[in-house]
């Protein structure tokens, strides 16, 4: 019995869905429950205590909340395009889980370990952003439209700066393999990008914020201006699938900052022989680091929700090109520098 | 200097810093949520829900049909009919407050000279069908006997500051 499912699991089509299925189900699970982590850690800010009455201590509600979305009613908008506006969110959560593929979890845990695993994500992210543009256009709405626009200008500048965030993690780790990427900042928690690409970091993550349109950013949402934006019109399953999408972007651009800046599955502890870990659990690379390493930026998409208000869009704009890019660029030439001046432990030729 | 270090503060995000540290303690903070259907919050003796209609302790009713509550009522929630009973007195005939009107400002209660009609504490109550928040003389009566008691305790309390 045994070797059969073996032998089937050796099948490459099975062997690889079955890979798919592993990574997609939690992923789903954490998109389920990071919902509930937002509205609980967002009304602790607020002085309350968030949603406790479905289940024990409100456990169930991301359930109840899907279970209400799928039967509910999918209304299409009169004259908006019909075969668009089930395709936008198709497009969006296709490319939001397609990302997902060239992530690593461990030196060895990766679904497709391709060389130009970076660019594959940024493409994936960019294309995603079309899913937005065309629920926007296919709504018929003009707050739709309104928040397309936004979209549309808000994400190409902002995807500017964090590629040239990324520039220098490629600079510091010469490769564009995400597990290379991580290996290169072995050694001790001193080797993690973070130190020298400090300002590439910050930027990064910002940039991801403002990538996924979330608050301080969102103005694509806009909820006081113009009412929800892009999903205005979408309601039911569909809205679900944006739903999913934007958490599931927001779970992977907090796992791309853990992997390329907060040495992925390296341990923080590594190399520090003082005190006394030896070979134990704590020292040792596992995938209970890079998920720890993850919750700490999730917890930060959280946190800024709860603490900022939204940017007026021309102070977005004045960010992202007038700030953002420019200290990149700079910082880009510092890390060229360090490169020459082969800082240690960073960048020793290889 | 001060425009040195106003740029410095907003590089190093300076005041977003200080908004993340006021949410950050805020996560920490013992939460207020009243846990509602559980928990109740305190009410005032002036609380100002349903309507009631009160009688006598001889099981008189209050009312004496002057119209006053219907005068004020800004919400015209209020319809009275008077007619005259074989005793002599000025009685209503019907006396329908529409709860779907009320404002709940308390106007009828102020004027009345007879304190018959008053608003209780109730407030949790509800109609299923229409016509379920008309109320009529004999409901605002019913609901009147049933919490005489927490009514004039109430009326006792405020009558100092009348």
């Amino acid at each position: 019995m045994l070797d059969l499912i073996l032998s089937i699991y050796k099948i490459p089509v099975i062997n690889i869905l079955v890979k798919i299925i592993v990574i997609m189900v939690p992923l789903l699970l954490t998109v389920a429950y990071f919902t509930y982590a937002e509205r609980k850690v967002i009304g602790y800010m607020q002085v309350r205590i968030g949603p406790n009455r479905v289940g024990p201590r409100g456990w169930l509600q991301p359930i109840a909340d899907a279970m209400k979305l799928m039967f509910k009613e999918i209304i299409f908008p009169s004259d908006a395009n019909k075969v668009l506006f089930t395709i936008a969110p198709t497009l969006a959560i296709a490319t939001a889980l397609a990302a997902w593929a060239v992530v690593p979890f461990g030196s060895e845990l990766v679904l497709a370990d391709i060389n130009v695993a970076l660019l594959y994500i940024l493409a994936m992210t960019s294309i995603g952003v079309y899913g937005i543009i065309l629920a926007g256009w296919s709504s018929n709405s003009k707050y739709a439209i309104m928040s397309t626009l936004r979209t549309a200008a808000q994400v190409v500048s902002y995807e500017i700066a964090m590629g040239f965030a990324l520039v220098g993690v490629v600079m510091a780790a010469r490769s564009l393999n995400i597990g290379d990427i991580v290996e290169g900042q072995s050694s001790s928690i001193w080797g993690w990008y973070m130190w020298p690409l400090l300002p590439l970091f910050v930027i990064y993550f910002i940039s991801g914020v403002a990538e996924t349109n979330r608050a301080p950013f969102d103005v694509a949402e806009g909820e006081s201006e113009i009412v929800a934006g892009f999903h205005v019109e979408y309601s039911g399953i569909l809205f679900a699938i944006f739903f999913l999408a934007e958490y599931a972007n927001m779970i992977l651009i907090s796992i791309m900052a853990a992997l390329m800046f907060m040495g992925g599955w390296l341990s923080p502890f590594e190399g520090v022989s003082a005190l006394g870990l030896g070979d134990s659990f704590l020292a040792g690379s596992s995938i209970i680091w890079l998920l720890a390493k993850t919750a700490i930026f999730m917890f930060l998409f959280l946190w800024f929700r709860a603490t900022f208000p939204r940017y007026r869009y021309d102070q977005i704009m004045r960010l992202g090109w007038k700030v953002f890019i420019p200290i990149t660029i700079v910082w880009i030439y510092v890390v060229g520098l360090m490169y020459y001046l082969e800082l240690a432990p960073w960048f020793i030729k290889g | 200097m001060h425009q040195l270090t106003q740029f410095f503060d907003s590089l190093f995000l300076a005041e977003l810093f200080k908004g993340l540290s006021v949410t950050g303690k805020y996560l920490f903070k013992k939460k207020i949520t009243v846990q509602y259907p559980e928990e109740k919050t305190p009410q005032s003796f002036r609380f100002r829900g349903l309507h009631a209609q009160r009688r006598y302790a001889n099981g008189e009713e209050r009312c004496i049909a002057c119209k006053l509550c219907e005068a004020i009522c800004p919400a015209l929630a209020i319809s009275i009919e008077s007619e005259q009973r074989e005793d002599g007195t000025r009685r209503t005939k019907s006396y329908d407050i529409d709860l779907t009107k009320c404002i709940f400002c308390g106007f009828c209660e102020e004027s009345c000279p007879v304190d018959s009609i008053v608003e209780t504490r109730i407030f949790e109550y509800y109609g299923e069908e229409r016509g379920d928040l008309l109320m009529t003389k004999e409901k605002l009566l019913a609901v009147g006997d049933k919490y005489e008691a927490q009514i004039a305790a109430d009326r006792a309390q405020d009558a100092p500051y009348r």
